[in-house]
C-alpha cells in the first residue's frame, strides 16, 4: 500500500499545480467537484433550516416578531414554507446524496482515475450553481419569493392575478428546470462511468451497493422527469404567455399538472432515498464486520422498488378530483411498495445477526437511518390506505410522515456519509466525541419535533397555515406548537457542533490513514485524501465488497483488490 | 387511534376511524416488533475482545427465510389493510346514497360560501338561503353537497365528518355526507389556495329539525 501512496505522488506530481481557479472553481476532478455540491448543498441546508426556524418561530409565537427576522406576513409565511421544501428536496437532498457523493465515490469505488465526462461533469455543478442562484434571486424580487407550495399547482402557480406574484413563480419553475438539466447531466454521466470504467474483475455483483444505488436512482431520474419538464414549459408558457394547458376557462385542466408533477414526484422520493439506503449498506458492514446479507437480494428489491414507484403517483390526489375508481388502483401499488422497502429494512437488520458491531459516529448515524425511517415507512400505510387518506390528505400527519422519510435520508444519510467518508475526502479525522454530542442531540430533537406533529395531523390540523388563530378546534393546541418548535431549536443549536466539528477537522484534525475504518472497498486503498487520477496503479478486483470476517483469513476484512493467495504464492 | 383528538360526528365517520384503528394496531404491532429486534441485535452482537463475526452469506435458502418469511407477512397484513381500506373508500367516495337536501359549497379566494335550500327544500329557487362562511345543515339527513371553484384549487374539509375533497375551477364535484349529532365545528381549506389561505375558515352549525326550520324561517 504504502508504495503505491508514494508512486501515486511522483507519477502526478508535475503536472499537478494549478492555479487557485483552476483547482477550485474550474476543475473537472471527480472529487472537487463532489466537495463543490457538497459545500452548496450544506450552504442551501442552513438556508432551508434557517426558513424553517422563521416559520416555526411564526406558529408557536404567531404574530410577534421572529428574532432575526422580524415580523411574518401570511404572505412571506407561504413563501418560507415553499421553498423550504423546494430547498431541502433540490437543493438539499439531490445535490449531497446523489451528486457530492455519487462524483466522490463512482470512480473511487470501481477503480477508475475519473468519470467519463469530466466536462459535462463540470457543467453539471456549474448548472446547478446557476439554478441555486437564480431560486436565492427569486425570494427578492417584487411580490416576494414563490409561495405556491413546492408542488407549484396550477391556477395559483399560473395566473398573477391569484398568486399576487408576477415574477417568483417564474423564476421559482425556472430554477427547478435548471436543476433538472444539471441532473440529467450528472445522471448520464454516473450511468456511463459504472457500465464502462469497471476495474478489472469487477462484474455487477461485486459493485458497492452505493454505487447500484446512486446510479439505479439516476435511472430512475431521468426516467420519471421527462414528463414534468413537459408540464414545466406548459406551465411557463401558461404564466408568460397566457396559454391555457391548465386554465380552465380556456380548456385546460388543472389536475393534468398534478399528473405531471407526481408522476416525478413520487419516484424522486425513491430517487434520494435509494442513494441514502447505500451509504447505511456501506456503513453497517464496516462497523458490524459482517458481509451484507443477501446482497442479490437488495439489489433486485431496490430495483423492483424503483418500477413499482412509477406507478403509485396518483396516490398524492385521491381526494384531488380524479375518477374516485382510480384511487382502488393506486392504493393497491402504494401499499405493495411497502413490501421491497420493508425487505430492505430486514436486509439490514439481519445483516447485525452475528457481527462485532462498534459504534462509531457512522455506524450511530447508519443504525439511526433504519431506526427513524422504520417510523415514516409505516406512516405512509396510514396514507396509502384511500380510505384513511380521505382525512389525513393534506394535514400535518402527511408532514411529520415524510419529514421522518426525508429527515433520513436527506440529513441522517448525509451525516452518515459524510462522517464515514470524511477522512478520504479531506485526509483528516473528525472528532469522535463531539460526533456523539451532535448524534445524540439531533436524533432525541428531531423525534421530539415531529411526534408532537402526528399528534397535531391527527387532530386535523391542516398545512400550509400561518396561524391557527381562525380555527377553535385547532387553536386550542399550541403548547403542543410551542414544544415542536422548542425542539427545533434545540436540534438546529446542536448543529453549530457539527460545523465546529467539520471545519476543525478540516484543517486540524489527526491525519487520516490509509484505511481508518478497516474497509474492504477500493477507496480505501488509496491515499487520503486521493490525488488527481486516484490510482497509481489501477487496481484489480478480486471478490465482493463485502468479504468482512471470511474464515479463512486472519484479518477481519479482505480488500477487493488483493490477489488470492495462489496467484502471488 | 383519532378519537382521541378530535370528536367523530358524520356518519362515516366511525368507518374512517375504524380502518385507522386497524391500520394503527397493525402498523405499530409491526413498527415495535422491529424496533426490538433491532435494539436486540445491537446489544447481543456489541464487539467483544477476540470475538471475530460470523461470515453469513446470506444467499443460502435456510439464511433467507429469516426475511422472506416476514416479507410474505407484510404482503398479507397489506391485503388485509387494502381490504379494509376500499371497503370505506367505496362507502364514502364512491356510493351515493338517496338525499335528502342538497347544499351547493363554492370556494373562492379567500371564503367558503353557501348555497342552501330553503323553506321548499329545492335548491335553485328563489327562497334560496346563501351565506358566507356558515353552513347550516340539519341532524340525521342525508346531504349531497355540490362543490365548485371560483379561481384556483381549494378543499373542502370538515375534520369532524373525516370529509374532505377537493374543489376545482370548472368542475362541479358532488358528494356526500350525514351528520348524526348537533354542534358547530371547523370548517377548512384544506389545499394551498394563496396569501389568504390561512384566513379561509369557515363554521359548520348541525342542527335539530325544529332548530334548523326556525333558521330558515329567519332568513326567508
Amino acid at each position: 500500500m504504502m508504495s503505491q501512496t508514494e508512486s501515486a505522488d511522483a507519477h502526478h506530481g508535475e503536472h499537478h499545480e494549478e492555479g487557485f481557479v483552476k483547482k477550485y472553481l474550474w476543475s473537472t476532478d471527480h472529487k472537487m467537484i463532489a466537495k463543490q455540491y457538497l459545500f452548496t448543498g450544506c450552504a442551501m441546508a442552513l438556508i432551508g433550516g434557517w426558513m424553517a426556524y422563521v416559520f416555526r418561530m411564526q406558529l408557536a409565537f404567531p404574530g410577534e416578531a421572529v428574532p432575526g427576522y422580524g415580523l411574518v406576513s401570511s404572505a412571506e409565511y407561504n413563501s418560507l414554507v415553499t421553498n423550504h421544501g423546494s430547498i431541502m428536496i433540490f437543493w438539499v437532498a439531490m445535490p449531497v446524496l446523489i451528486a457530492a457523493f455519487g462524483n466522490f465515490l463512482i470512480p473511487l469505488m470501481i477503480g477508475c482515475d475519473d468519470m467519463v465526462f469530466p466536462r459535462i461533469n463540470r457543467l453539471s455543478y456549474q448548472v446547478f450553481l446557476l439554478s441555486a442562484i437564480m431560486l436565492l434571486f427569486s425570494l427578492f424580487v417584487q411580490g416576494g419569493g414563490f409561495g405556491g407550495a413546492w408542488t407549484s399547482y396550477p391556477p395559483l402557480s399560473s395566473e398573477a392575478q391569484f398568486s399576487l406574484q408576477p415574477l417568483a413563480p417564474s423564476l421559482w419553475l425556472g430554477a427547478v428546470a435548471l436543476e433538472f438539466v444539471a441532473f440529467l447531466l450528472g445522471g448520464i454521466n454516473f450511468i456511463v462511468t459504472l457500465m464502462n470504467s469497471r476495474a478489472p474483475g469487477m462484474k455487477m455483483y461485486d459493485i458497492p451497493m452505493v454505487i447500484w444505488m446512486i446510479v439505479l436512482a439516476s435511472i430512475i431520474f431521468m426516467a420519471s422527469v421527462g414528463p414534468l419538464i413537459a408540464g414545466a414549459i406548459m406551465l411557463l408558457f401558461d404564466q408568460l404567455v397566457g396559454t391555457s394547458f391548465f386554465d380552465p376557462n380556456g380548456g385546460g385542466d388543472p389536475i393534468l399538472w398534478q399528473h405531471l408533477f407526481w408522476f416525478f414526484g413520487h419516484p424522486e422520493v425513491y430517487v434520494v432515498l435509494l442513494p441514502a439506503l447505500g451509504i447505511v449498506a456501506e456503513i453497517i458492514p464496516v462497523f458490524a464486520r459482517k458481509k451484507l446479507f443477501a446482497y442479490k437480494t437488495i439489489l433486485y428489491t431496490a430495483m423492483a422498488t424503483g418500477i413499482i414507484s412509477f406507478f403509485v403517483w396518483a396516490h398524492h390526489q385521491f381526494i384531488a378530483g380524479i375518477d374516485p375508481r382510480m384511487a382502488n388502483v393506486f392504493t393497491v401499488t402504494t401499499l405493495i411498495i411497502s413490501v421491497p422497502i420493508a425487505e430492505m429494512l430486514f436486509v439490514f437488520i439481519a445483516t447485525l445477526w452475528g457481527g462485532s458491531i462498534r459504534l462509531t459516529t457512522p455506524m450511530l448515524w447508519a443504525l439511526a437511518f433504519i431506526a427513524e425511517f422504520l417510523l415514516g415507512g409505516v406512516t405512509g400505510i396510514y396514507l396509502g390506505a384511500s380510505g384513511a387518506d380521505i382525512y389525513f390528505h393534506d394535514t400535518y400527519f402527511v408532514l411529520a410522515h415524510f419529514h421522518y422519510t426525508f429527515f433520513p435520508i436527506a440529513i441522517i444519510g448525509t451525516f452518515a456519509g459524510v462522517t464515514y467518508w470524511f477522512p478520504k475526502m479531506f485526509g483528516r479525522m473528525m472528532n469522535a466525541t463531539l460526533g456523539k454530542i451532535h448524534f445524540w442531540g439531533t436524533i432525541i430533537a428531531f423525534n421530539f419535533i415531529f411526534i408532537p406533529l402526528f399528534m397535531l395531523g391527527a387532530a386535523g390540523q391542516h398545512r400550509r397555515i400561518y396561524s391557527y388563530e381562525l380555527f377553535p378546534e385547532l387553536a386550542e393546541m399550541q403548547d403542543i406548537r410551542v414544544f415542536a418548535t422548542k425542539a427545533l431549536l434545540v436540534m438546529l443549536a446542536f448543529q453549530a457542533v457539527f460545523l465546529f466539528n467539520f471545519f476543525r477537522s478540516l484543517f486540524w484534525g489527526e491525519k487520516a490513514p490509509v484505511n481508518p475504518w478497516r474497509s474492504s472497498t477500493l477507496e480505501w486503498t488509496v491515499p487520503s485524501p486521493p490525488p488527481h487520477g486516484n490510482f497509481a496503479v489501477m487496481p484489480t478486483v478480486y471478490r465482493g465488497p463485502y468479504e468482512y470476517s471470511h474464515p479463512d483469513r486472519e484479518e477481519d476484512f479482505w480488500p477487493q483488490d488483493e490477489a488470492p493467495k495462489k496467484l502471488t504464492d | 387511534m383519532i378519537e382521541r383528538y378530535i370528536e367523530a360526528v358524520s356518519s362515516y365517520a366511525g368507518d374512517i376511524d375504524g380502518l385507522i384503528n386497524l391500520v394503527h394496531v397493525i402498523v405499530m404491532t409491526w413498527f415495535f416488533a422491529v424496533q426490538a429486534i433491532f435494539f436486540w441485535l445491537i446489544f447481543k452482537f456489541k464487539a467483544k475482545d477476540g470475538v471475530k463475526a460470523q461470515y453469513i452469506t446470506g444467499e443460502e435458502k435456510y439464511q433467507k427465510k429469516w426475511i422472506t418469511i416476514p416479507h410474505y407477512m407484510v404482503l398479507v397484513f397489506d391485503l388485509v389493510i387494502l381490504v379494509a381500506a376500499i371497503r370505506v373508500w367505496v362507502h364514502v367516495k364512491q356510493t351515493l346514497p338517496e338525499a335528502d337536501a342538497v347544499v351547493e359549497v363554492t370556494g373562492q379566494q379567500w371564503a367558503w360560501s353557501f348555497n342552501h335550500p330553503g323553506a321548499d327544500g329545492e335548491i335553485g329557487t328563489d327562497d334560496d338561503i346563501e351565506t358566507v362562511d356558515e353552513l347550516h345543515v340539519e341532524v340525521d339527513k342525508t346531504y349531497h353537497f355540490i362543490l365548485r371553484a371560483h379561481d384556483v384549487l381549494h378543499s373542502f374539509s370538515v375534520p369532524v365528518f373525516r370529509l374532505k375533497q377537493d374543489t376545482i375551477p370548472g368542475r362541479e364535484i358532488t358528494g356526500w355526507f350525514k351528520a348524526e349529532s348537533t354542534g358547530t365545528y371547523d370548517i377548512q381549506c384544506a389545499e394551498m389556495c394563496g396569501v389568504g389561505h390561512g384566513v379561509m375558515y369557515g363554521r359548520v352549525v348541525i342542527e335539530t329539525a325544529e332548530e334548523h326550520a326556525a333558521w330558515i324561517a329567519s332568513n326567508q
